[in-house]
């Protein structure tokens, strides 16, 4: 594996199910895991509707891939962000959106919730010192 | 600079791929090294070798192939979005039990730790999409 | 660091370069092109937006895709510089990281 850790946003922007960039940018953040970089996933504009709770996409024939944002946290994700107007202009507040424990294992340093409401100062800052933003 | 280049959508119906490759050539063209070139989502369409445009049209796989061909390229189609789409070489052909390949020989399907690897090694990452 | 930020989607269709123009922070730059090409012409709903960006934005537009779209050169707001794809590679180079808002 490689030496370097570079600090990698995954930009979401869209919402789930209308199409498929969702779960298939939720396949990246996994795999990416394996390579220990310091992660960082972000949701802004409609991507926040991918971390809303209560989805059933049942009846519409689909994979509910909903519950496994909430295991980001096994995947070594410690960083995940949503954009405080994105919500707001949506109608949602943080209640509306799933948790996402995380813990360490060895030193067992445990947080309940890692999803952070931000600020659009902040979501520019996190942007700015990113080395590679991928986008979906 | 060392690039990794994301293309998210497929051909002919997105400009995302026609834009990459302009990028690309014009990126080899300035010296610039193209470390691989990574298609994800409805972007592995741009692999089969069964794509054919009218005559007076450009050939947006071959172009990519040719590319390819004069340079190196490392062209990698996602094998998690390819089976889906039904994008098919032998390897997977066999595992899957399908009759028939469709990848153009200058791509390879592999996963999805290549793109990330890319962004790893590569100077930029640069997406183009929907 | 300065980010090069991209916007392929016509400001009539998306939010996309509401919400670059959003996030993007002093002297980062934005390339316009594809449909987002249509944010650099001068005479639009969005005209004023893009010219109050010019004063902490380098905003750029890439000349292929205007042209294929029937503008030339004189539509493009003034300030905002025409680049061809080698301008665009040099853009990415140029700045440390590369944002795209699909």
């Amino acid at each position: 594996m490689s030496e370097v850790v570079k600090k990698f946003m995954y930009l979401n922007r869209k919402a789930p199910y209308g199409t498929i960039y969702a779960w298939e940018a939720l396949e990246v953040i996994l795999i990416s895991a394996a390579f220990d970089q310091d992660v960082c996933v972000l949701f802004i504009d409609d991507g926040v509707y991918q971390l809303t709770r209560g989805h059933d996409p049942k009846g519409i024939g689909m994979k509910n891939f909903s519950p496994t944002y909430r295991t980001l946290g096994d995947y070594e994700v410690k960083r995940v962000f949503v954009d405080r107007d994105s919500l707001e202009a949506r109608g949602l507040t943080q209640e509306d959106l799933v948790e996402i424990a995380w813990e360490d294992f060895e030193t067992e340093e445990e947080i309940d919730n890692i999803v952070e409401v931000v600020d659009a100062a902040r979501v520019s800052a996190l942007m700015n010192e990113a080395d590679a933003i991928f986008s979906f | 600079m060392k690039f990794a280049l994301q293309i998210n959508e497929g051909p002919y119906q997105h400009q995302a791929s026609d834009s990459a490759y302009m990028f690309a050539k014009a990126a080899l063209e300035k010296g610039h090294e193209i470390f691989r070139v990574f298609f994800y989502h409805d972007g592995v369409n741009n692999s089969t070798r069964l794509t054919t445009p009218p005559q007076d049209d450009r050939h947006i796989v071959n172009r990519w192939a040719e590319l390819a061909e004069q340079h190196r390229l490392d062209m990698v189609v996602c094998v998690a979005a390819a089976q889906r789409r039904g994008l098919v070489d032998e390897g997977e052909a066999t595992r899957n039990g399908k009759d028939a390949t469709n990848i153009h020989p200058s791509f390879r399907i592999s996963g999805l730790g290549q793109l990330v690897e890319a962004a790893i090694q590569a100077d930029r990452l640069v997406v183009f999409g929907d | 660091m300065t980010i090069l930020h991209t916007v392929n989607k016509s400001p009539f269709e998306r939010n996309s370069l509401e919400s670059c123009l959003k996030f993007a922070t002093e002297g980062a730059a934005v390339l316009l092109f594809e449909d987002g090409i249509y944010a650099a012409l001068s005479g639009t709903s969005v005209e004023s937006q893009v010219v109050g960006a010019l004063d902490k934005l380098k905003i750029y537009v890439l000349g292929p895709d205007l042209k294929a779209r029937g503008f030339g050169d004189e539509r493009v707001i003034a300030g905002i510089s025409v680049v061809d794809y080698a301008g665009f590679v040099d853009l990415t180079t140029e700045n440390d990281s590369v944002q795209a808002w699909l």
